[in-house]
């Protein structure tokens, strides 16, 4: 076989990391088709739009890079408040709170990252579940900025690019949350697969192979920490924006649990998982809650058990198979 | 400037060991050097040292004459610096297109670009194929690498040390582990690395040594107990001893 061919091999490996499957438009196809299918869900498809960006900004982190938190809420809350207190005292605009929010939490992000470049997967657990514990008693404590145990109230957003006003429904909100997730989403999918998102694979794969192929593992950790910090707080900003309203729950230990949940269901490192999960969750949540409110969390509890268990295989084993179905039929159709 | 690699007095101990022991040791331009010891020699404790992984407690390591002894690992596979290891360090999520590809994009210093992608990168994706050309990966590239047999792992391990395009290649045991078929062929590979690259053998298999170096130089106890051509060492008496006496080689 010649060197030529082998280029050409090559080449199409490395292209088809970063091909779009068809399995992938169909789930972004009915994504937007919810809007139009739904019309009376949409403020819970709105929580599940921004659960899916939140869980997708753990995807970078826990299913590239192999860094494990529980803690991720601080950059969700610390964007929430950045874009809340913003759009009380600076600007209505959405998306220029947007890009606070995801600013702000990105700083945090960086800042903090020094403290998970080193230790065990124990020592980030820990170190991350501390830094969301304190930024949760600060935000309790500094009442005068926050609303404290209030809530951050009277927000009030403008028009989306200036046209489009939220509505009670839900319709706006959907349509903005979905549009930015499926703008981050795009980018995050460029990022895993350039140079960059390969080498982050390779530090969670081996470090110690990654550093003798010439990987400068800090660096690399920083760098997407800070992005998954940055993600984690576009999530948050929308939270605030969309509900207008910002309570000390966004830095709540259980958002960071749960959120551990969500991708642990849809699966890591495909960044298709966290969403996945978002929408298994909050149904499973849903479904739940409608037949027994007080208790859906013992449920959620034993679901999450049975599926640790022995589930996971069988249902990510589904989603492959119902993928690789849509393919075919997607191929069939192309051909 | 005839040496590639080179160290200076080096010292290493843990807590009341010495591991390394005033250690000069000089791998000359294109050599074919063997560092051979009995278990326990100290052998990899010492490579470490040449690549970063630890930090002399005393003494100098230079690669083509700069002092590296301060260097992290990455920044030494920069100057050209590559291993493999002992035991497999490969990314096992990976194919081996892409463990490949990891290397030669770092080597380019691509890695730093989150907004390129690996497919239009011409130069990566001809190295890439010329390298799995080179150690004959090209038909299972696409396969995963934790379900490929063990001596086609241990090829990759060394192919991903060769791509980082390395001045100074240090191989740790090789072929430890391989199966005698597979044996041929990973030896093969190894005797077929340009010349201009310099090797460095650690190993325990005389039979390979014998073979493969121009060169040799026995580590016993931390301490360099012995340096010279194949011949000097077989008939070399303290060697005899020390050494190759209880393997019963030579």
């Amino acid at each position: 076989m010649s060197t030529d061919s082998i280029e050409a091999r090559v080449q199409r490996s490395l292209y088809g990391a970063r091909r779009w499957h068809p399995a992938e438009i169909a789930f972004w196809v009915l994504a937007l088709a919810a809007f139009f299918l739904l019309p009376r869900q949409l403020l819970i498809l709105n929580e599940i739009a921004i659960l899916g960006l939140f869980a997708l900004s753990l995807d970078l982190i826990l299913g590239y890079a192999g860094i494990v938190s529980l803690g991720h809420a601080a950059f969700f809350g610390f964007g929430a408040y950045a874009a809340g207190l913003f759009a009380k005292h600076a600007s209505a605009d959405p998306v220029t709170g947007l890009a606070v929010g995801m600013s702000a939490a990105g700083l945090l992000g960086l800042l903090t990252s020094p403290l998970i470049l080193r230790g065990s997967d124990l020592t980030r657990l820990m170190v991350t579940l501390g830094v969301a514990l304190i930024l949760g008693e600060l935000a309790n404590s500094l009442g005068g900025i926050t609303g404290g145990a209030d809530g951050l109230q009277g927000i009030m957003m403008g028009p989306v690019l200036g046209l489009f006003e939220f509505d009670i429904f839900g319709k706006v909100a959907y349509l903005y949350s979905l549009a930015v997730l499926f703008v981050l989403f795009v980018l995050a999918r460029r990022i895993v697969g350039s140079p960059f998102g390969l080498s982050l694979r390779a530090i969670r794969d081996n470090p110690l192979r990654a550093s003798a192929s010439g990987v400068p593992l800090h660096w690399r950790l920083v760098a997407v920490y800070t992005l998954a910090a940055a993600y984690a707080g576009a999530a948050g900003a929308l939270l605030a924006q969309t509900t207008q309203f910002v309570s000390l729950d966004v830095l709540a230990f259980h958002r960071s649990a749960d959120l551990m949940l969500v991708l642990i269901v849809g699966g890591a490192g495909y960044l298709y998982g966290g969403l996945i999960g978002a929408v298994a969750f909050k149904l499973l949540q849903d479904v739940i809650a409608s037949f027994t409110p007080q208790y859906w969390m013992f449920w959620i509890g034993l679901f999450l058990v049975l599926f640790v268990l022995g589930g996971r295989e069988l249902i990510h084993g589904g989603i492959k198979a119902v993928v690789g179905r849509v393919a075919r039929l997607g191929r069939r159709a192309s051909t | 400037m005839n040496a590639a690699l080179q160290t200076f007095d080096l010292c290493k101990s843990f807590g009341g060991i010495t591991a390394t022991d005033h250690v000069d040791f000089t791998l000359a331009k294109g050599a074919r050097h063997a560092l051979i010891g009995p278990n326990g020699a100290g052998k990899t404790t010492f490579v470490n040292q040449l690549t970063g992984v630890l930090r002399p407690s005393s003494g100098r390591v230079e690669l083509m004459g700069e002092d590296i002894t301060g260097l992290p690992r990455e920044a030494r596979v920069g100057r050209g610096l590559a291993r493999t290891f002992q035991i497999n360090q490969l990314f096992a999520t990976m194919t081996p297109v892409e463990m490949i590809a990891l290397v030669i994009s770092e080597r380019l210093g691509r890695g730093r670009q989150p907004l390129r992608a690996l497919d239009r990168e011409k130069e990566l994706v001809a190295e890439t194929a010329e390298i799995l050309a080179r150690f004959r990966l090209d038909d299972i590239m696409d396969e995963r690498i934790a379900t490929l047999p063990y001596g086609k792992q241990r090829q990759i391990e060394i192919a991903a040390a060769f791509a980082a395009k390395p001045s100074v290649l240090l191989l740790d045991e090789p072929a430890a582990g391989v199966p005698e078929a597979e044996r041929r062929e990973l030896m093969a590979t190894v005797a077929g690395l340009p010349e201009d690259v310099s090797v460095l053998l650690i190993e325990h298999d005389m039979d390979l040594v014998f073979r493969f170096a121009t060169r040799i130089t026995v580590l016993v106890n931390g301490r360099l107990l012995a340096d010279g051509t194949p011949g000097e060492i077989a008939n070399d008496p303290a060697v005899r001893a020390a050494y190759l006496g209880e393997h019963g080689h030579g």
